[in-house]
């Protein structure tokens, strides 16, 4: 016979779960007796949207199932953000809320919360554990559910009386049969898609986030390469086909690179893999790409033709899609040698040259210049967090990722907050590796408490802080939008970051002026342990280029007006 | 695009929050349900739920891939065309008085099915498809009518589809 608790740790152990980020409370505590007796690691964090968002990034990191363990009432609601972050990205998380008792629930109990309603929305499934005798079954299917097809957080409620309950262990062994996703056959479909391949002669690969958790980077990579095909990224495609590769155009979108916007909009074919044509890459969808066909690889139908119509729709794993376009295109004449997308390589080429990239130096630190040090620095091979905003924009831009899964970032939700905690759980999967959380000085203080999570556990996570005193990209809207009526933005009142990070037992680290910033990030880099450095940089630097909303994404803001420099 | 009124059939398991999951999935994204009904099937973990909603074959599509989506959902069906028999029940309580001599008249032309009477009320019981029901309710409506509670259409296809 197994105690709930029990259960629930053998079931974790079959599911190769090495790590918990969790916080105790009162209805976990059998859960965390249990704990004990087990090899597994927990990381306590600081606040339960810490433990939420480690798993998280743990999760983006290695492509493992992140684990969360919460206790009820205001524990499990303090995960919510996090809950409905993993979901707009699709991340496979497993959230173990502690509940109370049975036949309590309903009452209004101390530290009770409806947390499979509240989180019906924003979760891939949930649960409610109401007999010990389902529990094993239970967490099988959550982590099948979380991981399978496009995949999702879900969350499981334990009711305090289920956990300590007693099961026979026969309640684990039955099989468990679900009902198989549909498979349904890509090679007409891939034909089709082929077959406009073919003809088209201004091509363009869009990877998002699907290319990512379907593994496919490889297949991707060696897809756009025979049929000499350029690629654009959404946000969370970036690090899906090599940043320093040629072809590669940068992200697209909002505040894409101009080389990457005319491009979608000037192609004749846009073939999309793992994307969901978020309004931050479309902006005008009446405009997006109106010159192309279009081919929209996705695991999941609803994106299928949920906001752009597909010429040609591939439901399906990209892996396999990708592997099978590769193989009939290798032996197809017509892209040996690459003479069908020559020219549109060249056109773009051009644009490349008119508009790159670029920031004005000035006296005070520029944060691009900061991001830019940071990738030599680091030769491109750091995992690097972000927060979200003007932070989380720059690093998109100036940072090139070669590797898949080093770019971790809130797509979808945009939460602040959200990098410390996800550098924390990446840094935890990859204790060897150099993990670097870029932040905002606005978004650091949203879950700074996580501070004291990497000192105990001496995860050497690096924190750099683009201090400009505002709520930057929030204040970039004012200034282009609202005639600069900085309401609330103004961000002056802030801790000294160094005496903070001191006072958590971390590094602390400041530069004021563009000479410091290399010696800074050096210094930084090189210590042991979590660093926080303080880059004081001009404060209304703004993100560019920047696609106004509603525009199409031919019209680009470049710069600030003249008058304004 | 045609906007119109759409049933649709689907088959799920017998679990607490399927109905509330159901709901929140048409609350969340904006679409409507007009009408909803839910039992058991021959399979008591499996429960049928038929409900009714407005719009064009590009929503009713977009419902279709959101219900497929959801792990307790087993089948979907669009059971709006000819392919299908489409019933409602309707239960109308009428106050005898001054129409009464017509309210009979009309409760024998239409051969309504009297389940209940008293000296003051009497609760007719009466089938039909949408119109059939919504005809009733106007023709009893001067005639003393009180009361009503209509089910929400339930449907079934005229044939199996061996999918």
């Amino acid at each position: 016979m197994l105690t709930g608790s029990q259960v629930l740790f053998k079931m974790l152990e079959e599911e190769n779960v090495d790590t918990i980020f969790g916080y105790p409370g009162g209805a976990v505590l059998d859960i965390y007796h249990e704990m004990a007796r087990h090899d597994i690691k927990h990381i306590l964090v600081r606040h339960e949207q810490g433990a939420i968002h480690a798993a998280d990034g743990y999760a983006r990191a290695s492509g493992k199932v992140g684990v969360c363990l919460v206790t009820s009432g205001p524990g499990a609601t303090n995960t919510v953000t996090g809950i409905a972050n993993a979901y707009m990205d699709s991340i496979p998380v497993v959230v173990l809320t502690g509940q109370v008792p049975t036949a309590m629930i309903g009452n209004d109990a101390f530290q009770e919360a409806d947390i499979t309603g509240i989180t019906r929305p924003c979760t891939k499934h949930n649960f409610l554990v109401r007999h010990v005798d389902e529990l094993g079954r239970t967490i099988k299917e959550a982590f099948h559910i979380a991981r399978s097809g496009r995949p999702g957080p879900v969350l499981i409620d334990l009711p305090k009386d289920v956990i300590q309950a007693v099961t026979d262990e026969a309640t684990l062994s039955y099989p468990l049969s679900f009902a198989e996703d549909v498979v349904e056959p890509i090679e007409e479909r891939c034909a089709e898609a082929l077959a406009l391949i073919r003809q088209a002669k201004r091509p363009l690969i869009l990877a998002g986030g699907g290319v990512l958790l379907g593994r496919a980077w490889g297949e991707l990579e060696a897809f756009a390469k025979t049929i000499n095909c350029p690629v654009t990224a959404s946000l969370m495609g970036i690090g899906a086909f090599p940043g320093t590769e040629p072809l590669w155009l940068g992200m697209l979108g909002m505040h894409g690179t101009y080389y990457a916007n005319m491009a979608i909009s000037a192609c004749d074919l846009l073939i999309a893999i793992g994307v969901r044509f978020d309004d931050r890459v479309t902006s005008k969808v009446d405009a997006f790409a109106s010159r192309a066909k279009i081919i929209h690889v996705d695991i999941d139908p609803v994106s299928i033709d949920k906001i752009i119509k597909a010429d040609v729709s591939i439901v399906g794993d990209c892996k396999p899609v990708l592997q099978l376009l590769s193989q009939w295109a290798t032996n197809d004449r017509t892209f040996t040698g690459g003479e069908q997308t020559k020219a549109w390589l060249a056109e773009i080429a051009d644009w490349k040259a008119k508009v790159p990239l670029s920031y004005c130096r000035g006296e005070r630190i520029k944060p691009q210049y900061v991001i830019e040090k940071l990738y030599e620095l680091t030769k491109g091979e750091a995992i690097i967090t972000t927060e979200v905003g003007q932070n989380q924009m720059w690093t998109a831009q100036f940072y090139r990722f070669d590797k898949p899964n080093h770019f971790i970032s809130s797509g979808g939700l945009g939460t602040m907050g959200f990098g410390l905690p996800a550098a924390i759980g990446a840094q935890v999967a990859f204790p060897d590796q150099l993990v670097v959380d870029i932040a905002g000085d606005g978004s650091i203080q949203m879950n700074i408490q996580e501070m004291a999570t990497a000192v105990q556990y001496n995860l050497p996570v690096k924190i750099i802080v683009l201090n400009n005193g505002f709520l930057g990209m929030v204040r970039q809207w004012q200034e282009m939008f609202y005639g600069k009526n900085y309401s609330q933005t103004n961000m002056h009142y802030a801790p000294d970051f160094v005496k903070l990070a001191e006072a958590y037992g971390a590094k602390g680290l400041r530069a004021t002026t563009p000479g410091e910033v290399v010696r800074i990030l050096q210094e930084g880099l090189a210590a042991p342990g979590p660093v926080m450095m303080d880059f004081q940089i001009e404060p209304e630097e703004c993100v560019y280029p920047m696609v106004k909303p509603g525009m199409p994404l031919t019209e680009m803001a470049l710069g600030k007006p003249a008058a304004a420099q | 695009m045609e906007i119109r009124e759409n049933t649709i059939s689907i088959l799920v398991n017998n679990k607490p929050d399927v109905m509330a999951r159901i709901a929140g999935t048409f609350s969340g994204r904006g679409f409507n349900i007009e009408t909803i009904s839910v039992n058991v099937t021959e399979d008591p973990k499996v429960s049928k739920i038929v409900l009714t909603t407005w719009g064009n074959q590009d929503t009713i599509n977009k419902i279709e891939k959101q219900l497929n989506r959801m792990v307790d959902v087993l089948q979907v069906d669009d059971l709006t065309g000819k392919d299908s028999i489409r019933r409602e029940l309707a239960l109308i309580r009428v106050k005898k008085g001054e129409q009464t001599k017509e309210l009979l008249q009309a409760i024998d032309t239409h051969r309504w099915n009297i389940v209940s009477s008293d000296d003051d009320y009497c609760v007719l019981e009466i089938p039909g498809d949408k119109g059939i029901i919504e005809e009733a309710l106007a023709t009893l409506k001067p005639l003393g009518m009180d009361d009503f509670t209509r089910t929400g259409t339930i449907a079934l296809a005229r044939r199996t589809n061996n999918k």
